[in-house]
């Protein structure tokens, strides 16, 4: 099993590291026992998200993929950010080993969670229906 | 760039003497051990010979000793060889949580096909007790499968209390000695040792070479079918160029054993010594004190091992990680889980494993790029809350 030079570069050099003060929208999904967990913070500005932070717990591969992910939705509109697939997370990294695959996974659940508290706080309502996860590819929590 | 490494659990450096003496056989070695021809004569005399240091290294006679693959090969071997042909006597086999995987598995197979396995937990420092041992025992028991220490954690298993157990209950005692010999004396005569697995490639030797010990009068059969080699028990043309090396290997680890044995501990201990004054919320797997002398297993809270093995890795030190990300099972080491650390925790498992090669100078370059690595993966931690 080896790691792509991408994955090394956003491992090595993640981007967005931390949390805000003031989220607008924080999501954390994963489960310690399981080796991964993320956080993603979010500030939202007319449906625009502006800024994005993570704090991941875990190996390389969720390290980078949650960094890689928060470069692919900072700018974008909450529906395009939910639009974001784990399998596009796992190209932009130029691929992932297969038993890594649930990192990417997590990546995109960990978007949608804080998506989730945005709308939450904001609507008193949160997404209506939650996006079918290749959790096949997941291991069990 | 810097080489430092520390992974010498996961297969150790060939040792200078035990390459030199391999490479003429490179291009001399050819000769079939079997035949008798001059050719056949001299590789035939130079597996004696190598035979003869590997069983001086764990006080065993030179024709106890078959020669296999890999330690692997060994305890798959042993298993098999010696339930298949004990059959009469019972289908009953006591071994314990922290094996290697080539104990478990094997273990697993026999069990569909009707075999029964006990498996023995153990304490938090990853010790059998050998009072369980002995309850453990009933009339259908035909062997005790116990490993001599743990590599992943150290651990040095209590091996005359158990042979002293299975000597006088009649069961025979097989030991994955694998992490062992050749780094800590081994004596199969003093703790009643009935067969015992061993690699080169732990104490210096060639990777691919294993040996498999059997006591004089017991039998097991053989698990490789086909020629008469190695006394009929394991068939197949002799890796002679590996089986040379492995007995300059076991020679050398014989002559030097008193040397090696307080060198690599005592780095050991600088190294942990550093570690715990340097790093908060490290935890020690393994015994404190009966343990391998270049074993230094930690679980550093709040981040993952993988990670960390990475970013060592980039600063040219190379160590192993027990964390569920880096195995491809997904899960922490079974060993690590066996001894009752928290699953989130024994993410964070990371071993260095120590090694005749390494020095002081070594041990100071860790102790100077392993606490800011932790420090910043800690920062990047979401389980991680400084003064809280």
């Amino acid at each position: 099993m080896q790691y792509s030079a991408k994955v090394m570069d956003h491992f090595a050099n993640p981007r967005n590291v931390g949390e805000f003060p003031n989220a607008d929208g924080v999501g954390e999904v994963g489960n310690p026992a399981c080796g991964d967990i993320m956080k993603m913070s979010i500030k939202v500005e007319n449906n625009v998200i502006v800024d994005v932070k993570f704090k991941t717990f875990g190996c390389g591969a969720a390290i980078a993929t949650s960094s890689i992910s928060t470069e692919m939705i900072k700018g974008k509109t909450l529906d395009e950010a939910l639009k974001l697939t784990n399998k596009a997370v796992a190209e932009a990294l130029d691929g992932l080993p297969p038993a890594k695959m649930h990192c990417s996974v997590l990546a995109e659940e960990a978007i949608e969670a804080a998506i989730d508290d945005y709308l939450k706080k904001t609507t008193g309502k949160g997404l209506e229906k939650k996006k079918a996860h290749a959790h096949d590819e997941h291991h069990g929590h | 760039m810097t080489k430092i490494y520390m992974d010498n659990a996961a297969g150790t450096p060939m040792h200078p003497h035990v390459v030199e003496v391999m490479i003429p056989f490179l291009k001399e070695g050819f000769g079939n051990p079997s035949n008798l021809h001059q050719f056949g004569r001299i590789t035939n005399d130079v597996i004696q010979e190598a035979r003869g240091h590997v069983a001086n290294l764990i006080h065993a006679k030179p024709n106890e000793i078959i020669f296999t693959s890999s330690g692997t090969e060994a305890n798959n071997f042993a298993l098999k060889g010696l339930l298949t042909s004990h059959k009469k006597k019972g289908n009953h086999i006591i071994t314990s949580e922290i094996e290697h995987f080539s104990v478990l598995n094997p273990l697993k197979s026999l069990e569909k096909l009707g075999y029964v396995v006990t498996c023995l937990p153990v304490d938090k420092y990853g010790m059998v007790n050998p009072d369980d041992v002995k309850k453990a025992i009933t009339p259908t028991t035909t062997m005790v499968s116990i490993m001599y220490a743990n590599g992943e954690i150290g651990t040095i298993e209590p091996m005359k209390e158990i042979g002293a157990i299975t000597k006088e209950r009649g069961v025979l005692f097989h030991t994955d000695a694998v992490a062992a010999a050749g780094n800590i004396p081994v004596n199969v005569e003093e703790a009643h040792i009935d067969a015992l697995s061993m690699s080169a490639n732990q104490f210096y030797g060639p990777p691919g070479i294993g040996a498999l010990y059997v006591r004089e009068g017991v039998r097991i059969l053989p698990f490789m079918e086909g020629g008469i080699q190695e006394g009929g028990r394991r068939a197949g043309t002799e890796n002679i160029i590996g089986i040379v090396g492995m007995g300059k290997a076991a020679e050398l680890a014989k002559l030097e054993m008193s040397q090696r044995v307080p060198k690599v501990q005592s780095l050991r201990e600088q190294l942990k010594d550093g570690i715990l004054k340097n790093i908060q919320h490290v935890y020690i797997n393994g015994h404190p004190t009966n343990r391998l002398p270049g074993n230094l297993s930690l679980c550093l809270e709040y981040i993952e091992g993988e990670s960390v093995l990475l970013f060592l890795d980039m600063q040219g030190i190379a160590i192993s990680s027990g964390s569920a990300c880096t195995s491809r099972s997904l899960k922490a080491s079974h060993v690590i889980m066996a001894t009752g650390v928290d699953a989130a925790i024994a993410q964070g498992t990371v071993l260095f494993s120590l090694g005749i090669d390494n020095s002081v100078d070594d041990v100071k370059y860790v102790l100077e790029k392993l606490p800011p690595i932790v420090e910043r993966l800690r920062q990047m931690s979401p389980l991680y809350m400084k003064g809280k």
